[in-house]
C-alpha cells in the first residue's frame, strides 16, 4: 500500500478523500492556489505544496505542477477528486512518466470513455442501449438544425468535452437550436477549451438514474446499485439518492450488467459512474460515463457500506477486489442535497463572500438515521469565484426514503450559513415537495414545479401556530431578564405576562399563556389563536443562539433566528417570516402603521452578481422587446443573460464590456 | 361626593380626548399615532402617570381666548421603561398642532427640572408646528426656558429626543442639545427655516422631505441618530435604547444576565483580516462577534460609515464601541467620521460607559475638501475626546494603525487601559510603499530596489512587535480570543479610578 498520496483537488472532494486516507494510514499532501492558502484541505493534509495562482487554468488544471509536487513531497499515487484534471487521459500518462499511480481508470479508458462521441461508439459496440443522436462533429449552426430536423425536435446540444451542466442546451425548434450551438460552443471553449459539441434527441419526462461501478486491475468489476439524480436545475445536479424510487431489481440487474460489459470493455480499473436516461416506464439509454468518482458518490457508500475512496486507492495500488457482485447489498435509503451558494430568490444567481456564520448539523449516526455532511469550508472561509459554487453535501441515510428525506428535512432546518446566499431555502421546499416525496421526478421537476422560479414560501396553516409559539417562548425569556434591570421603580412582580399578540407577516396571532416560568430550559403551557387548545412548548433556547430548538405540543422542530428591529426572522422548511411579538394593545396600534411599498428598482437593470460584463447588446434610445437580450455577465464562469423583463426603452448605459461590477450596480437606466 | 368624582372624570376624560375624534382620525391618516397613544407604545403598560392635565393657555389674542383644550398642546409625565423610571413629553398635533405656548412651555420645563432632580432619563416625542404665534414673545420666551434646562440636564441625565412629525423653527433647537435624536422616516422632518422662507430667501425650491426628512438628517447633516420605518418601531427601539443606559451620570451601569460565555472562542476571527492589506473586510463581524449575544445598538448607521459607533453589552454590561469600517473609505478617519465618534465617545464618558475601540485606519483622508472643510479641527476632537476620557478605555488594533490616526484612535499614549494588537497589526508612521517613496526618492526609478526597501520597511514595521517592544501594545493576542480578553480587561478595570484636573470646563475644538 501507499505510504503517500497527493490530492490534486481542492474543497470538499480533496477534505474527503484525506479522511479515507487517514484512516488507511496514509500521508497526504495537499496542493493549493493563491486563493486556497487558508483553505480547510490545505489545513487537513500533512504536507502542502502551493502551486500558482487562483484562476484553476494556472493551478489546479497545470498537470507539470502536480507532477512537480508529487516529486518533492515523494508522494506515490495522485487522487484527482473530481473535475480539474480527474478526466483527462494526459494526466495519468505524465504520472506514470515518473512512476507515479494515477488513483483512477487507466488512460485509454478515460480516453475512450472521455470523449462522449467516442464512448457511444464503445457503447453500441458493447450492446449498450443508447439514445438516437448524430454522433460526428458539427461544423456550423445550420448543420445542427440540419441534424436536428433530422432526429426531431426536441434535441439537446452538448459539449463533446462537457460535463456537469456546462455547455449544454436544449432547444425546441430551430431559432434555439442557432442559439444553443453558439452558446454551448462558447461555453465549451470556455470551459474545457475544446469547442466540439453534438447533437441527440432529447427525452420527455426523462429521469437521471446512474450505475455506479467498481473495478480493479485483475479484470473484476462490479455494480454498486444506481443512484438517482432527476432533481436538476439547468442540468445541474441538486437532490441526489440511492437506491432509486423508480428502479426495481430487474431493471438494476439490466443496467449493472449493461454497465459493467461496458466496464470490461475498456478494461475498466478504478471506481466509474455509467450515466443513463430513463423514461417513466424504466426503458434505459446510455448517456455517458465518468471515468471519475462523482460528487453523489456518499449516497451509494451510505447504502451499500462501501468507502469508494478506499476502493480505489486499494485497486490502484493492485490489490484485487475483496467482494464479488453477490456480496453487495442495498440496506436503507440515503438522499444528498447539495448546498451551493447561490440565491434561490435571486433565480439562483452565484453568491459570493466570507462565510460569516457555517455551523452545519451535527453529523453521525442516532438510531437508525445517519448524517454526514461532506464540506471543504469552514465559519469564516472565503467562497470565491474562482471555483465551483458548493458549499458541502448534505447526506441522510435512514431504513425507509421517507425517513431519510425526513432527517435531511431537519438537518436542513439546522444548518446555519450567514454571510452569502445559499440555496437551503429552496432544498427544504423541495424536500417537502409531494410530488418528489412520493418519487414521481423527471430531471424537468423544478422547471414544472417551480415555472416562475422560488420564491419565499408563506407561512401556512400548519407552520403559522409553531412559530407564533416560538416567538413568544424566545420573548419571554429575552423580556425576563430586563425586569432585572437596576434603578426599577417599584420590585418586579416575577409574574408572567399570559398575553401577547405575534405578528407574522401581515398576520396578528393571539397567544395565551397558560402557565410556565421564565427560565432556561423554558416549559410553558400556551394557546395559539382565540380559544385553542393550550399546548406544552419546551425548549433550551437562549438569547444570541441562531436555532430555537424545541417541542411544541407534538412537533419538534428547529427554526433559524435571526434579529431584526423590534422582533426576529424566522425561518423553517423553506419559510421565511418576520415576527413580532407585542402586548395587545402595542400590537393594536402597530396595525394603524401604514404598509410602505418598496423602493422602484424597475427602471434600472441592476447586475444580479458580482461579476464582469462581457457584452452589452443594447445602445441607448434603443427599444427592447421583453425577452431579449440587454447584456450577458459572467460569474463563476457562468454566462448569465440578462433579459428584458417588459417592452422598453433603453434610457443611459452605466457600464461597459470588461467592467467588474457589484452586486446591484445599475448597468443600464430605462425610460 | 360622588358628583364631584363624576366630575373629575369628566375632565379627565375632556383631556384624554386630546383635539378631539376627528383630529385623531386625521392623525391616523397621516400614517402617526396620537401623543398618549405614542406614551402607551414607548412606556410599560399602565406605568405612565400623567401630571398637568388641566393646564390651558393664557391668551387672549386673536379669538384665542375662546378655544382652550386641557393639555395645552403637551403630554408630560413620568413612567417606567422595563421597569425603570423615565419622564416623558409628547406632543399632541391634535391640540393647536402641539404649537408652544407660555404654559406649553412651563409644563415641558417642570418636567425637564423633575427629570434632572430626580436624575431619571428625559424623553421627548415632537410631532408641532412650532411656536404659537398668537402668543408671539411669550412662546420665545419659553423656548428659551426650554432649551437652559436642556443644557443643564446634558451630561447629568440622558436626553433623548424622537421626531414623529413636523419639527421646525425654535422647536429643532431642544432636540439639538440632547443626546440622541430619532426620526421616523416619511412622517417626520426637522428644519431651522421651512421650503416656503427657503424659497422667498434663497429661491431654491425643495420639498420638507428633501430639506430635513430622515434621509437628509440620518446620511447628510448628521443631526439624527438613526430613523425608523413607522412610530412603534421607533419607540419599541428607543425602549431598546434605554435599557443600555445609566438613569445618570452618577447611576451603575445597567446589568443584566448574560447566557453567552466571555471566553467564548471565535475561530473565524483569525482569517477575518484577508492576506491582501488593500482587502476590506467588514468590522461590524467582529463587533457582532466579540459583544453579548451579536446584540448592537448602532449610532449614526448610515452617516460616516467609515467608523462604527454603537452600544453593546459584554457580561452583560453597556460598552460603547467604536470602531473603524475598512469596507467605508479604507476606514479612514475624515471631518464626518471624527465628528460622529467625538460625540459617542463623550456620551459614553459622560455617563460612565466603558468604551472598546476596534482599530483598523489608514491615516486621515488627504484633500483640499478636508483641509478647507476643518479637518485639522475636527479631526481633534475626536482626539480631544478619547484624551479627556476617563472610563475605562479598551483598544485593539486589528490591522492598520497610521500615523496620527494611530495616536487618536484611543492609544496608550492618550491614556488607553489596556490596548492589544492582533499579530496582522500594522503601526507604523505609514504604509511601507508610502515611507520608501520618502525615504528612498533616489533610488524611486528602480523598480527593483524600491521592492527591496519597501519589503524591508514591511518586515521591519509591518507587525505589532515593534510597538510591543515599547509597551505602546500591552500584548499581542489570538484573534479569536478576542471576547474573552475584552471581557476579562473590563473587569479588571470595574474600579478604575481616575479624575481630570478640576477645571470650570474643557475648551474642545468646537
Amino acid at each position: 500500500m501507499f505510504k503517500k498520496i497527493l490530492i490534486a483537488n481542492r474543497g470538499e472532494i480533496a477534505c474527503r478523500v484525506i479522511k479515507t486516507a487517514r484512516k488507511m494510514g496514509i500521508r497526504t499532501v495537499a496542493v493549493y492556489s493563491d486563493a486556497d492558502r487558508d483553505a480547510v484541505h490545505v489545513e487537513m493534509a500533512d504536507e502542502r505544496v502551493h502551486i500558482g495562482p487562483p484562476a484553476a487554468a494556472q493551478s489546479y488544471l497545470l498537470i507539470d505542477k502536480i507532477v512537480d509536487a508529487c516529486l518533492q513531497t515523494g508522494a506515490e499515487a495522485v487522487h484527482p477528486g473530481y473535475g480539474f484534471l480527474s478526466e483527462r487521459a494526459a494526466f495519468p500518462v505524465a504520472l506514470a512518466e515518473k512512476g507515479i499511480v494515477f488513483i483512477g481508470p487507466n488512460p485509454r479508458a478515460i480516453e475512450a470513455m472521455g470523449d462522449k462521441i467516442e464512448s457511444k461508439k464503445f457503447a453500441n459496440a458493447a450492446s449498450v442501449s443508447t439514445v438516437p443522436g448524430f454522433l460526428g462533429t458539427i461544423e456550423s449552426a445550420d448543420h445542427a438544425v440540419e441534424i436536428a430536423r433530422e432526429i426531431g425536435y426536441p434535441v439537446m446540444i452538448k459539449a463533446s468535452a462537457g460535463g456537469g451542466g456546462k455547455g449544454m442546451r436544449i432547444a425546441w425548434n430551430d431559432a434555439e437550436c442557432r442559439e444553443g450551438y453558439t452558446l454551448s460552443k462558447n461555453e465549451a471553449a470556455a470551459s474545457f477549451g475544446d469547442d466540439r459539441v453534438f447533437v441527440e434527441k432529447f427525452i420527455v419526462d426523462p429521469r437521471h438514474i446512474e450505475i455506479q461501478v467498481l473495478g480493479d486491475k485483475h479484470g473484476n468489476v462490479v455494480y454498486l446499485g444506481e443512484r438517482e439524480c432527476s432533481i436538476q436545475r439547468r442540468n445541474q445536479k441538486v437532490i441526489e439518492e440511492a437506491p432509486s424510487p423508480l428502479i426495481d431489481a430487474a431493471t438494476r440487474a439490466a443496467m449493472g450488467e449493461q454497465s459493467v460489459a461496458l466496464a470490461k470493455a475498456v478494461a475498466y480499473d478504478s471506481a466509474g459512474t455509467v450515466e443513463f436516461v430513463a423514461d417513466q416506464n424504466r426503458n434505459f439509454y446510455f448517456l455517458e460515463m465518468n471515468t471519475r468518482l462523482q460528487v453523489e458518490h456518499p449516497v451509494t457508500e451510505l447504502v451499500t457500506g462501501i468507502d469508494l475512496v478506499e476502493q480505489m486507492i486499494r485497486v490502484a495500488a493492485g490489490e484485487e477486489l475483496s467482494f464479488r457482485q453477490k456480496d453487495v447489498t442495498l440496506t436503507g435509503w440515503a438522499v444528498e442535497s447539495r448546498i451551493y451558494a447561490e440565491d434561490p430568490f435571486r433565480n439562483f444567481l452565484p453568491s459570493i463572500g466570507r462565510l460569516v456564520r457555517y455551523r452545519p448539523p451535527e453529523e453521525g449516526s442516532d438510531g437508525e438515521i445517519t448524517v454526514r455532511n461532506d464540506t471543504g469550508v469552514v465559519e469564516g472561509s472565503e467562497i470565491s469565484m474562482f471555483y465551483d459554487p458548493m458549499i458541502a453535501k448534505l447526506v441522510t441515510h435512514g431504513p425507509t426514503r421517507l425517513e431519510a428525506i425526513e432527517a435531511q428535512s431537519d438537518a436542513l432546518d439546522a444548518f446555519v450559513i450567514d454571510g452569502i446566499q445559499h440555496n437551503i431555502p429552496f432544498l427544504t421546499s423541495l424536500h417537502h415537495h409531494p410530488r418528489w416525496r412520493e418519487g414521481r421526478l423527471s430531471t424537468g421537476f423544478i422547471r414544472e414545479e417551480y415555472p416562475d422560479g422560488f420564491g419565499v414560501r408563506a407561512v401556512d396553516a400548519a407552520a403559522k401556530p409553531l412559530l407564533a409559539a416560538a416567538a413568544v417562548a424566545m420573548e419571554v425569556i429575552r423580556q425576563d431578564r430586563l425586569e432585572a434591570l437596576p434603578g426599577r421603580l417599584r420590585p418586579a412582580s416575577g409574574d408572567l405576562r399570559k398575553d401577547w399578540v405575534v405578528r407574522l407577516d401581515k398576520d396578528y396571532i393571539p397567544v395565551t399563556i397558560h402557565e410556565g416560568f421564565a427560565a432556561i430550559p423554558l416549559e410553558l403551557d400556551l394557546s395559539v389563536g382565540e380559544g385553542a387548545a393550550p399546548v406544552n412548548v419546551v425548549s433550551r433556547w437562549q438569547p444570541g443562539d441562531l436555532l430555537w430548538t424545541g417541542i411544541v405540543g407534538e412537533e419538534s422542530l428547529t427554526v433559524q433566528v435571526r434579529p431584526v428591529p423590534n422582533g426576529a426572522e424566522l425561518r423553517y422548511r423553506g419559510i421565511s417570516v418576520v415576527a413580532k411579538v407585542m402586548t395587545p394593545r402595542v400590537a393594536k396600534l402597530e396595525a394603524l402603521m401604514p404598509e410602505k411599498a418598496p423602493p422602484d428598482t424597475s427602471r434600472f437593470l441592476l447586475c444580479p452578481m458580482p461579476g464582469l460584463v462581457v457584452t452589452i447588446e443594447v445602445v441607448e434610445g434603443q427599444e427592447v422587446k421583453a425577452g431579449e437580450t440587454l447584456a450577458v455577465v459572467e460569474a463563476m464562469k457562468m454566462q448569465n443573460v440578462l433579459r428584458a423583463e417588459r417592452d422598453l426603452t433603453v434610457k443611459a448605459v452605466k457600464a461597459k464590456p470588461g467592467d467588474s461590477l457589484a452586486v446591484d450596480a445599475v448597468i443600464m437606466e430605462f425610460e | 361626593m360622588k358628583e364631584i368624582l363624576a366630575e373629575l372624570e369628566r375632565r379627565r376624560s375632556t383631556a384624554r380626548a386630546g383635539g378631539g375624534a376627528k383630529r385623531v382620525e386625521a392623525q391616523h391618516a397621516r400614517g402617526k399615532l396620537t401623543a398618549r397613544e405614542r406614551i402607551e407604545c414607548l412606556l410599560d403598560e399602565r406605568s405612565f402617570e400623567e401630571i398637568d392635565i388641566y393646564v390651558e393657555h393664557r391668551c387672549t389674542d386673536f379669538g384665542m381666548g375662546e378655544s382652550k383644550i386641557p393639555g395645552d398642546g403637551v403630554v408630560i409625565g413620568s413612567g417606567t421603561i422595563n421597569g425603570r423610571i423615565v419622564y416623558l413629553f409628547a406632543k399632541d398635533f391634535t391640540v393647536f398642532g402641539g404649537s408652544l405656548s407660555e404654559t406649553h412651555a412651563a409644563k415641558m420645563v417642570k418636567l425637564q427640572e423633575m427629570a434632572l432632580k430626580n436624575r431619571a432619563p428625559i424623553i421627548g416625542l415632537f410631532d408641532a408646528g412650532g411656536a404659537r404665534i398668537q402668543e408671539g414673545v411669550a412662546a420665545l420666551g419659553g423656548y428659551g426656558e426650554v432649551f437652559l434646562r436642556n443644557v443643564l440636564s446634558s451630561g447629568v441625565i440622558p436626553q433623548i429626543s424622537v421626531i414623529m412629525g413636523p419639527c421646525a423653527g425654535g422647536d429643532v433647537y431642544s432636540p439639538a442639545m440632547t443626546d440622541f435624536i430619532f426620526m421616523v422616516r416619511d412622517t417626520s422632518y426637522m428644519f431651522v427655516t421651512g421650503p416656503d422662507v427657503v424659497k422667498t430667501v434663497t429661491n431654491e425650491i425643495v420639498t420638507s422631505e428633501e430639506l430635513g426628512g430622515a434621509s437628509v438628517h440620518t446620511t447628510k447633516s448628521s443631526v439624527a441618530d438613526g430613523s425608523f420605518e413607522n412610530d412603534v418601531e421607533a419607540l419599541l427601539q428607543v425602549r431598546r435604547l434605554v435599557d443600555f443606559l445609566p438613569a445618570n451620570n452618577q447611576a451603575p451601569l445597567p446589568e443584566i444576565v448574560s447566557h453567552d460565555l466571555p471566553d467564548r472562542v471565535e475561530r473565524s476571527l483569525d482569517t477575518l483580516v484577508p492576506d491582501n492589506p488593500n482587502k476590506p473586510y467588514d468590522m461590524k463581524e467582529l463587533i457582532l462577534k466579540v459583544v453579548d449575544e451579536g446584540d448592537f445598538f448602532e449610532i449614526q448607521g448610515n452617516h460616516a460609515k467609515n467608523i462604527l459607533c454603537g452600544f453593546a453589552r459584554m457580561e452583560g454590561r453597556t460598552v460603547g464601541i467604536v470602531a473603524n469600517q475598512p469596507m467605508v473609505l479604507a476606514g479612514v478617519l475624515d471631518i464626518d467620521a471624527s465628528k460622529k465618534a467625538a460625540r459617542f465617545v463623550r456620551f459614553c464618558d459622560c455617563f460612565n460607559i466603558p468604551i472598546v475601540t476596534f482599530v483598523d485606519v489608514p491615516g486621515f483622508l488627504p484633500g483640499t475638501a478636508q483641509e478647507y472643510g476643518g479637518l485639522i479641527k475636527h479631526g481633534a476632537k475626536l482626539l480631544f475626546a478619547y484624551a479627556e476620557a476617563t472610563v475605562p478605555k479598551i483598544t485593539v488594533i486589528t490591522r492598520k494603525a497610521y500615523g496620527g490616526a494611530y495616536d487618536v484612535m484611543s492609544s496608550k499614549h492618550i491614556r488607553g487601559d489596556v490596548n492589544y494588537a492582533w499579530p496582522t497589526a500594522e503601526i507604523a508612521v505609514m504604509g511601507a510603499k508610502g515611507a520608501v517613496e520618502i525615504l528612498y526618492r533616489s533610488e524611486l526609478g528602480d523598480p527593483e530596489k524600491i521592492a527591496k526597501r519597501t519589503k524591508e520597511y514591511q518586515d521591519r514595521f509591518a507587525n505589532p512587535f515593534v510597538a510591543a517592544e515599547r509597551g505602546y501594545i500591552d500584548d499581542v493576542i489570538m484573534p479569536h480570543s478576542t471576547r474573552s480578553r475584552i471581557a476579562r480587561a473590563l473587569r479588571l478595570l470595574r474600579n478604575k479610578q481616575l479624575e481630570n484636573p478640576w477645571k470650570k470646563h474643557d475648551n474642545i475644538p468646537l
